[in-house]
């Protein structure tokens, strides 16, 4: 009986916190309410930017108010959010202060080697991290899923260890984890020259320009309309 | 009228220093007395407002306060409201209105002590309660309504620079600032703003626009049916409000929410006026550039400093002309920031293209060789040209009181940097890439002077970088030079802009019936 109580529940405070975001943005009362809500981003592996920024702009007003583990956990958020800009777009509203509190040194210098894609430093640096990172499921597979992202933008082939490295899966579970993907995304198996394997990645407008409409070419209708009282 | 954008008071950051001037009292100034030319001018002004007459008040309020102004009220204020409300039947409107100009002159010309600041603020909230609770039935010009949202958002930015300046506060003046600190507070100038939009119903109505159920565009915004305009004009405006107040905090994301509504692609009430243009565009393409959008910032950056540029002359003699120019300085230099970290330069009109390379052709140079001296130079132009940024919060009067109003300006600027940094390799590689239609990455990694790994991890950057995520999440490309790599080779694909041709020849059949029409009315003369 208890669970049947409780779900609608659920339901309802998120409905409830992403309308008051979207209708009374500016008002301090909410706060207690957004906090929970990241909480609940969290356990459920849900995401709301605009309902993080309207937390952090609170925070922006009255700092007193501020709890930085709410911050932390909206930042690692953001950062599963790559490559939307997220994580910058919090950062400008977190006073320069509390970005030198530890947890959140950790958590930019994390960002700094995704936004360059080294992401050999990333995975290195983020297992010495673990006690941030763990707090929030699905953080590994979401910035492996950054990672397939960028390799899509720049290869139509890509070996074995350029990608092993960047997903930080290696041996059998990489060999378990490509099976995967070659039966669900549409990746393909190569023999590479001589050495290791390739990995073909679907094909995208990005690492396969030609697929890139021309737009430059089509003129729009408004514009025809505009010369036919000449040609009639 | 002379509205004050964002950099009235003080040149840029270095300057701030010191607490408020004492505004500087004409002894001759009696706030009681109204010369003959005073009371023409309200009883005039009175008239126009009750009868409707948008042209005749439009040209009182442009022209005859401006010249009343530089003629009388040069180094005072005008005469106080209560002088001047026996001539106006003590309308409680229209004193409120009159009020809010005296203000607007006050910052203008002279320094406004702490007590006027919160008086102006009061004066505000009066305003705009009146016009929320829609007991306002006059028909106001587009100018006057922007002005007002305008100097709204101006004399809260300036209160929180003013309020941040803790260090040579009196302690009259901090006893001020905590008896009133409701005065300018953020969530008050917000919650005004967010209450016009929607008591407005702008946003719907200008949905319901685009399906042809409700006219605001066609009419500028005025009513002819016999209604005001007051509200809905004060919301729309108060959206670019948003947009500007939201860009002030670092919140871009939110601020162009707030614009959302608004089509920018084509002229509307918002190009009506060309101080609320700039504003819309200035805070657009900033934001823009911080969320790295940079082909969307150098469109619209591109479309008004031509428009500036062919229109330029018929402000001349506007008292918003110095401030169109101080933002068309800033906006060259947000564009050729841009145009430094994603070089789309076919997308500058060559006038505009031009006028860049006067002013910063030299400085773009220096600012592709990501040296320290290019970094400075980022640095400098950013300071230059960004937004006046605010710390929104009040002082902590219980800590030893420090200056803090350049803490949020610091703080942009250093992420802003922080992301210069991270696109330091990318030029370098853009040149290389130039050259080559295919070159492996081992040969490649030689000439950039770098092991392969680290060459690998340099690509991806440049794509991540060049590749942005739109309001809906969708990735497009920035890069003027793309490639793609297959196992240990890279093939370059220089995006050709192919020429538009269809635009070219639509072009050239309207001008050639135009010609052929004007020598039909040739022949029969």
């Amino acid at each position: 009986m208890g669970r049947e109580r409780e779900a609608p529940k659920q339901q309802q405070v998120s409905y409830t916190v992403e309308q008051l975001v979207a209708l009374n943005p500016y008002n301090p009362d909410i706060l207690p309410d957004l906090e929970n809500f990241v909480n609940e981003q969290v356990s459920s592996q849900t995401y709301s930017l605009d309902a993080n920024l309207c937390l952090l702009r609170l925070y922006q007003f009255e700092p007193e108010r501020m709890s930085t583990q709410i911050v932390a956990r909206i930042l690692v958020k953001a950062l599963m959010a790559m490559p939307a800009p997220d994580f910058s777009l919090c950062l400008f509203l977190i006073p320069e202060r509390v970005q030198m509190e530890e947890q959140f040194k950790t958590l930019i210098v994390l960002s700094h080697y995704l936004e360059t894609a080294r992401f050999c430093q990333f995975w290195g640096e983020a297992a010495k991290n673990h006690n941030i990172l763990e707090v929030v499921p699905g953080f590994e597979q979401a910035i492996q899923a950054y990672a397939i992202h960028v390799l899509s933008l720049t290869y139509q082939k890509v070996p074995r260890p350029v990608l092993a490295e960047a997903i930080n899966i290696e041996g059998l579970s990489l060999d378990k984890f490509l099976e995967h993907q070659v039966a669900n995304c549409g990746w393909v198996l190569e023999k590479g020259q001589g050495r290791g394997q390739l990995i073909v990645l679907p094909r995208n407008e990005f690492n396969h320009p030609e697929l890139k409409k021309s737009t430059a070419d089509s003129i729009p209708l408004e514009h025809i309309t505009r010369i036919l009282p000449i040609l009639g | 009228m002379a509205t004050s954008y964002d950099f009235d008071d003080g040149v840029g950051y270095e300057d701030m220093g010191g607490g408020y001037r004492q505004q500087p009292q004409d002894l001759g100034y009696d706030p009681n007395f109204v010369p003959d030319a005073v009371k023409t001018f309200v009883v005039h002004l009175y008239r126009h407002i009750r009868e409707k007459n948008v042209y005749e008040i439009h040209q009182m309020y442009e022209g005859s306060f401006q010249k009343l102004s530089d003629r009388m009220f040069k180094e005072s204020p005008w005469p106080s409201v209560d002088a001047v409300a026996p001539y106006v039947d003590n309308d409680h409107v229209f004193c409120l209105l009159y009020q809010e100009m005296w203000f607007r002159h006050l910052y203008a010309r002279l320094a406004p002590t702490p007590k006027q600041r919160i008086d102006s603020w009061d004066n505000y909230c009066s305003l705009f309660q009146v016009v929320l609770h829609g007991v306002v039935n006059m028909q106001l010009p587009n100018q006057w309504l922007w002005d007002m949202v305008d100097e709204f958002v101006y004399q809260f930015q300036s209160y929180c620079q003013y309020r941040a300046k803790m260090k040579n506060k009196t302690e009259q003046e901090i006893a001020l600032l905590r008896q009133y600190d409701q005065a300018w507070n953020v969530y008050g100038v917000l919650n005004y703003l967010q209450a016009l939009v929607e008591k407005s119903m702008i946003i719907q109505i200008l949905e319901q626009e685009k399906e042809g159920l409700e006219q605001f565009t066609a009419t500028d915004g005025y009513d002819y049916s016999g209604g005001s305009n007051v509200l809905k004009v004060l919301g729309y405006f108060s959206m670019i409000g948003l947009l500007r107040v939201h860009c002030l905090l670092g919140d871009y994301h939110t601020g162009l929410k707030c614009l959302l509504p608004i089509d920018i692609s084509q002229s509307g009430v918002y190009t009506s006026v060309i101080g609320s243009h700039i504003t819309t565009i200035y805070h657009y393409g900033f934001a823009n550039l911080m969320l790295r959008r940079y082909v969307d910032a150098i469109r619209e950056f591109n479309k008004i400093l031509l428009y500036i540029y062919k229109t330029k002359q018929y402000h001349q003699k506007s008292p918003q002309y110095e401030q169109i120019l101080k933002k068309n300085e800033q906006m060259y230099a947000l564009l050729a920031i841009c145009l430094s970290l994603c070089p789309q330069v076919k997308l500058v009109e060559e006038n505009v293209n031009n006028q860049l390379r006067e002013k910063y052709g030299e400085k773009m140079l220096r600012m592709q060789r990501y040296d320290e001296e290019a970094f400075a130079l980022y640095d400098e132009l950013f300071s230059y040209a960004c937004p006046k940024f605010i710390t929104p919060s009040a002082p902590i009067y219980e800590e030893p009181l420090v200056n803090y109003n350049q803490d949020a300006y610091r703080l942009q600027l250093k992420l802003f940097l922080y992301e210069v940094k991270q696109q330091q390799l990318l030029s370098g590689i853009r040149t290389f890439l130039k050259l080559y239609s295919t070159i492996s990455i081992g040969k490649l990694a030689t000439y950039m002077e770098v092991d392969e790994p680290t060459l690998r991890t340099i690509l991806m950057t440049y794509k991540h970088k060049t590749h942005a995520v739109d309001s809906e999440g969708k990735i497009f490309s920035n890069a003027d030079v793309d490639f793609y790599i297959n196992d240990d080779m890279i093939y370059v694909v220089e995006s050709k802009s192919a020429k538009r041709y269809g635009d070219y020849f639509l072009r050239q059949i309207v001008k050639l019936e135009e010609t052929i029409n004007e020598m039909d009315r040739a022949k029969l003369e």
